[in-house]
């Protein structure tokens, strides 16, 4: 596997090729492994420098390195408690109401780029009509834009709404307080490369099957319903994966429309704000750091498989 | 204060309402999901029931329909409007011609974020990728390679801002006589350094430090996808080359590294193209102070901060300039890797 993207249904089928290489023989020393052992030392311990941080108490955290607490062992869970429900970092609430919103914006902004993304790439593989190549490679190419060059406008639309000279197009909402402009925003970024992906798996779904379902009658509906989404499940999958962790872990997106706004506002918005207003706090900064970690984390260990491909077939998304 | 008497009284009230609130906000989210699907669900049955010479046209106008709508009214339309913002006034109200783009090209301050941009976009993607390379050759014929590998990978499943942060606690300092809680610091004491400088503010030290923060996310990614390349490689081509007398460095220069170049650029520029977009970790930690601004940073602030609508196009237009090429080399690589394939 390379980082092609690509989800194709024949890529877990290709035969692995033998292990033993001869360039990798060459490389295998003891010195060769005892440096891989120190580099993921070091990869590991930042890591659990903030975890072991957000486990002792605070007036430990203040005066001594975390490496101390294995001389003098201190652990508790008092520092997620407070950060998540006291008043800290001058926030009624603490970091509870972020941590919802984080989970309430991420779902909903997996779930619709994946559904309109297999419709569209659907129709566009089977339900072909003059021009539906010319328009897939339009929406492929929608790839190269970068988020930043719709963000002023997407958020004058969603303040101000549209207008062509005097007409209104699309109304004013106030849609302040909602998830909408969050949702509406990473979906509309997420259909180029959704769409893409999709397309290639579901392209190569056989054609006697879709051939044969519409001989006995089946609508496109039913097809897409009943043969498409079922097949494509490995596919829906990874994307649903790397988008979930894609939203959970955005900051440009939740910062330009949520801001810190405790209403709408997700863990890494907050967070980025506390770590410049709040940064000696470590002991919350941590426990904080450390509660959005979690979900990503549970997910990379669970998932693992799924994970890699489809981070590796998103890797340039955005 | 003693611990166990914080959630008496209005503490108590506190926490029942932000358990009402997550309910609430849990109930919106589902209900917005729930309708969703079952809008689709609704309208898939009804039009499933027309027939006939209307029924092709129908399957494809709902289907690609509300896809194409979105990509509209989020992408298309927003590009040329930022286009046209690039050309007006800080509040979009007067035509100003190349203004914007004079003021990102040639004033001083700016010079310093576009050196910056250029350090970032050459030292850490070579850096993630040459450390990720070098990791590819030496973990795949070692016991518990899996292990390793995860645990190098892992940092790219967390944010940039989480990652920022755990940077952030390793980066801390504390004046001289004080006891360090960073482990920079604390090694640079340990090795007789006993008053080290506070990192975050040295400059031009403080870039590369936030640099790293960015290989550390991204040499997990470059390792996993060059290991595969390299295990991609013919057992034929190597023992031939071995045949002929070749080991080592000279295998690795002369047959794996041509073996595997195309995937090897791919990297790099995939690498690039996330350096360039992403301000999330100067944003965490300096906020693009102390001679740390990258243009993803300035075009967020100029835009956000400063509500200079203008400048803020501008900036993002010279980004969007910068992207494409590289996504658009990147894309052309795929494909004709998966082609040779």
């Amino acid at each position: 596997m390379s980082a092609q993207p690509t989800l194709a249904p024949t890529e877990a089928a290709k035969p692995e090729l033998p292990p033993v290489k001869a360039v990798r023989r060459s490389f295998s020393s003891p010195l060769a492994s005892a440096l891989v052992v120190a580099v993921t030392a070091l990869w590991t311990i930042p890591t659990v420098g903030l975890l072991v941080t957000s486990l002792r108490p605070k007036g430990d955290v203040a005066s001594t390195g975390w490496w101390e607490a294995f001389v003098h062992p201190d652990f508790g869970l008092e520092n997620y408690r407070s950060v998540l429900f006291d008043n800290s970092f001058g926030t009624s609430g603490g970091l509870m109401p972020y941590l919802v919103n984080s989970v309430a914006i991420s779902i909903p902004a997996t779930v619709f780029p994946l559904v309109l993304a297999a419709m569209a790439a659907y129709a566009l593989a089977w339900v072909r009509f003059k021009g539906s190549d010319t328009l897939f490679f339009v929406i492929f190419a929608l790839q190269i834009v970068p988020l930043q060059m719709a963000l002023i406008p997407l958020l004058r639309l969603f303040s101000g709404g549209a207008h062509l000279g005097s007409v209104t197009v699309i109304p004013a909402l106030n849609l302040k307080d909602t998830y909408l402009p969050v949702w509406l925003t990473h979906t509309m970024f997420a259909l180029p490369l959704a769409i893409f992906l999709l397309h290639n798996f579901i392209a190569q779904l056989p054609r006697d099957l879709m051939e044969a379902a519409v001989v006995d009658g089946a609508s496109h509906f039913k097809i897409f319903r009943s043969i498409v989404l079922p097949l494509s499940a490995p596919a829906l999958a990874s994307f649903a994966i790397f988008q979930f962790l894609w939203v959970w872990n955005d900051l440009l997106v939740a910062l330009t429309f949520a801001g810190g706004n405790p209403t709408v506002a997700p863990m890494t918005s907050r967070l980025a704000q506390l770590s410049g207003s709040n940064g000696s706090r470590w002991e919350l900064l941590s426990a904080g750091a450390f509660l959005s970690m979690v979900v990503p984390l549970a997910v990379f260990f669970a998932l693992q498989r799924y994970f890699v491909r489809g981070l590796l077939a998103g890797s340039v998304k955005g | 204060m003693p611990t166990d008497t914080r959630l008496a009284g209005p503490a108590l009230h506190l926490a029942d309402s932000l358990w009402q609130d997550a309910a609430v906000k849990f109930g919106n989210t589902a209900g917005a999901v729930l309708g969703f699907v079952g809008l689709l669900l609704a309208v898939f049955f009804a039009a499933g029931r027309a027939t006939g010479r209307f029924s092709r046209p129908l399957a494809i106008v709902l289907m690609l329909g509300p896809a194409i709508v979105l990509l509209l009214t989020g992408l298309v339309v927003p590009l040329l409007r930022t286009v046209v913002l690039s050309f007006l006034d800080a509040d979009s109200a007067k035509f100003v011609g190349g203004k914007n783009y004079g003021w990102a090209l040639t004033s001083s301050p700016i010079h310093g974020v576009l050196l910056n941009t250029l350090l970032w976009l050459v030292i850490a993607p070579l850096a993630a990728t040459g450390l990720g390379l070098a990791l590819a050759l030496m973990v795949d014929r070692m016991r518990g390679q899996a292990i390793y590998k995860s645990l190098i990978f892992m940092p790219m499943a967390v944010s940039l801002v989480a990652a920022s942060i755990v940077f952030k606690l390793v980066y801390e300092s504390r004046g001289a006589g004080q006891n360090q809680v960073g482990l920079l610091s604390q090694l640079a004491v340990a090795l007789g350094w006993d008053d080290p400088p506070n990192w975050i503010l040295s400059q031009p030290l403080n870039n590369f430090l936030l640099m790293a923060v960015l290989v550390w996310v991204q040499t997990g990614f470059a390792m996993v996808v060059l290991s595969a390349a390299i295990k991609a490689i013919p057992d034929e081509i190597t023992e031939a080359a071995r045949l002929d007398g070749a080991t080592g460095l000279r295998l690795f220069r002369h047959v794996t590294v041509p073996m595997i170049r195309t995937t090897l650029v791919v990297v790099l520029t995939t690498i690039m193209i996330i350096t360039l977009k992403a301000f999330d970790i100067v944003r965490t930690m300096t906020g693009g102070n102390f001679g740390t601004q990258v243009l993803a940073n300035e075009m967020y602030s100029q835009s956000f901060e400063q509500y200079n609508y203008g400048r803020g196009s501008a900036l993002a237009v010279i980004l969007f300039l910068a992207v494409a090429p590289l996504v658009v080399y990147n894309i052309a690589l795929l494909r004709k890797e998966r082609a040779t394939r």
